[in-house]
């Protein structure tokens, strides 16, 4: 009985949960004056595809969605290489200051982001960078939460008998880290991976700040700007908040339970 | 330099040159900045401690305090507990616990923007999803984007969607972490399961329920999008939705007030450090705050 009111509670609040995602698809897919209807509308209707071609049509949607890709992947994948590459030194090298720039890379934690945002606009702007995309990728492509997070990885999971295996081959420092480093961390690289592709999707304050007035915004900006531009016809800025956030939660379903165990791990260990 | 270890230093020089240009170099320079007024195009003008001792004085900036203070405190503690309610009720012998953890566990992933545009409509004063279902109980409509409580309890509402179930999933590692002995030892004593919660389970997760106060301080200190999106960059009517990120925003990139803006980001700096210290004193100190709660309950 008493397993049974549980799950049900569960399952409840599993629906209050997802109840959002619902509702946003029931209003993409009607029109705005059935949206502001009283009562309100809780069923599918059928505009679905003329409202997303009127999100595409009204704005360069596409463009945004191609900008956000780009910098996801991109910045994904030189966080994946320059993190991995940094925490596999960090945890089966000794060298003069090791320990030293370790301490100093933890201690970057504390600073926080708005401190460095005025300047950074401003050297964005004096690199001429100011609504490229290079902007949002460039600063971010090395962060010490993933050295961090992958160097407690690499110290469990990387045998020191295999790293003296290599030298006793003559591999170098590099050829070592890519055959044995690389294929050791590809779990943690996994998780990392779609931690920073989804930050990257969803970054909205330093998009918003570096990408003012140009053609190149990311999907996040463009919704920002759908609503501004169609605040009356809500239906579209609701197809368009759809579609922005369908590939995400594929990506997020697909590596879900391996993502989820990591955060629940990362957060007992430290 | 020893030439020997040459490739370990190039391995991780990037993070170290990307944190020297954009980390480094900005900061310095905006305590230089915070010393000016600059529009961002006409010529620096030096004013020295002027932007800090206005910054003292500007009731703004003390309102944006208080709003993300008092959103923090009005999302955690709900949170906290729902998150805790979940955690308990996935870790008994349910099914389906795969699926309803990702279910929990997706708002945290999804955009904020898009969920801001989503909650948005919920709020509606007249059409709103949300005033309807208060209209099935009994309840008078709020005006949730008007009323300066109402907005601070809209804002909640969503941080509280987000992060329950993310807090939840932790609390619920913690709790399989937990050893079993000590939960048979309350069974074998007579604890009833009220009983057991909060003499055994309670203490010995604190650890990582502290845990999660940090993160949310982290998190709650830093709300942004949910106003702007909501609200606007003036935070709404009375500036009841105007956080100190919002705020800091709003000065520099809105009103191009570099100066004051870089002064501001010192204020919310000082703010950040005041509440770190605050935590970890919570953290340092359990036997007295241990024994206090225990002469409480006697």
């Amino acid at each position: 009985m008493n397993r049974v009111l549980t799950s049900a509670a569960l399952a409840i609040g599993a629906l209050i949960t997802l109840f959002p995602y619902y509702q946003l698809a029931v209003m993409a897919s009607n029109t705005t004056a059935d949206i502001y209807s009283s009562p309100p509308t809780f069923w599918f209707g059928g505009h679905l595809f003329e409202n997303i071609g009127e999100v595409f049509a009204k704005i360069d949607f596409f463009g945004s969605v191609v900008n956000t890709l780009v910098v996801a992947v991109v910045t994904t994948l030189l966080v994946l290489f320059f993190d991995s590459l940094a925490a596999f030194t960090f945890a089966k090298y000794d060298f003069p200051g090791s320990n030293v720039l370790f301490g100093l890379l933890l201690a970057t934690f504390v600073v926080p982001t708005q401190l460095a945002a005025i300047p950074q606009f401003d050297l964005m702007a004096a690199f001429g960078w100011v609504g490229d995309l290079k902007a949002l990728i460039i600063p971010a492509a090395a962060n010490a939460f993933g050295i961090f997070w992958m160097r407690q990885y690499a110290r469990g999971a990387i045998p020191d008998e295999l790293l003296e295996a290599a030298r006793a081959d003559g591999a170098g420092f590099f050829r070592t880290y890519w055959s044995i480093g690389l294929p050791v961390l590809r779990p943690a690289l996994a998780f990392l991976g779609i931690f920073t592709f989804i930050n990257a999707w969803n970054d909205y304050l330093w998009p918003l700040v570096v990408l003012i007035d140009s053609n190149h915004v990311t999907l996040q900006v463009a919704l920002s700007q759908l609503n501004g531009l169609y605040l009356k016809n809500y239906a579209v800025v609701m197809a368009g908040t759809l579609v922005a956030i369908v590939p995400l939660v594929i990506v997020f379903l697909i590596g879900a339970r391996h993502f989820i165990r990591n955060i629940a791990a990362g957060a007992l260990k430290g | 330099m020893n030439r020997r270890y040459l490739p370990q230093y190039l391995a991780i020089a990037p993070f170290f040159v990307l944190f020297a240009v954009f980390g480094v170099y900005p900061v310095l320079y905006s305590l230089w900045l915070s010393l000016q007024r600059w529009n961002g195009v006409s010529e620096m003008k030096f004013v020295g401690l002027e932007n800090f001792r206005f910054l003292l004085t500007d009731t703004a900036f003390w309102n944006s305090i208080g709003n993300t203070l008092i959103i923090w405190v009005m999302s955690t503690i709900p949170m906290l507990i729902l998150s805790m309610l979940v955690a308990l009720g996935l870790n008994s012998a349910v099914r389906y616990k795969g699926a309803l953890r990702i279910a929990y566990f997706l708002p945290n992933v999804t955009s904020i923007v898009a969920m801001s545009l989503v909650f948005g409509s919920f709020f509606s004063n007249e059409f709103g999803v949300l005033n309807w279902f208060l209209g099935l109980v009994g309840v008078d409509p709020v005006q949730w984007l008007s009323d300066p409580w109402a907005i601070r309890v809209a804002i909640s509402l969503m941080i509280i969607w987000r992060w329950t179930g993310y807090n939840a999933i932790i609390l619920l590692a913690g709790l399989q972490a937990l050893p079993n002995d000590v939960f048979e030892a309350a069974k074998l004593d007579g604890a009833g399961p009220a009983q057991t919660f909060f003499r055994v389970t309670l203490p010995l997760l604190r650890p990582v329920l502290l845990f999660s106060v940090v993160m949310s301080a982290i998190g709650g200190l830093q709300i942004f999008t949910e106003s702007q999106i909501l609200l606007g960059n003036r935070g709404g009517p009375e500036g009841a939705g105007m956080t100190m990120v919002l705020y800091f925003y709003n000065t520099a990139f809105a009103d191009n007030d570099f100066g004051y803006g870089a002064a501001i980001a010192w204020g919310i700096f000082v703010v950040v450090v005041l509440f770190s210290i605050l935590n970890w004193r919570l953290v340092q100190r359990p036997p007295k705050l241990r024994s206090q709660l225990k002469g409480a309950g006697e």
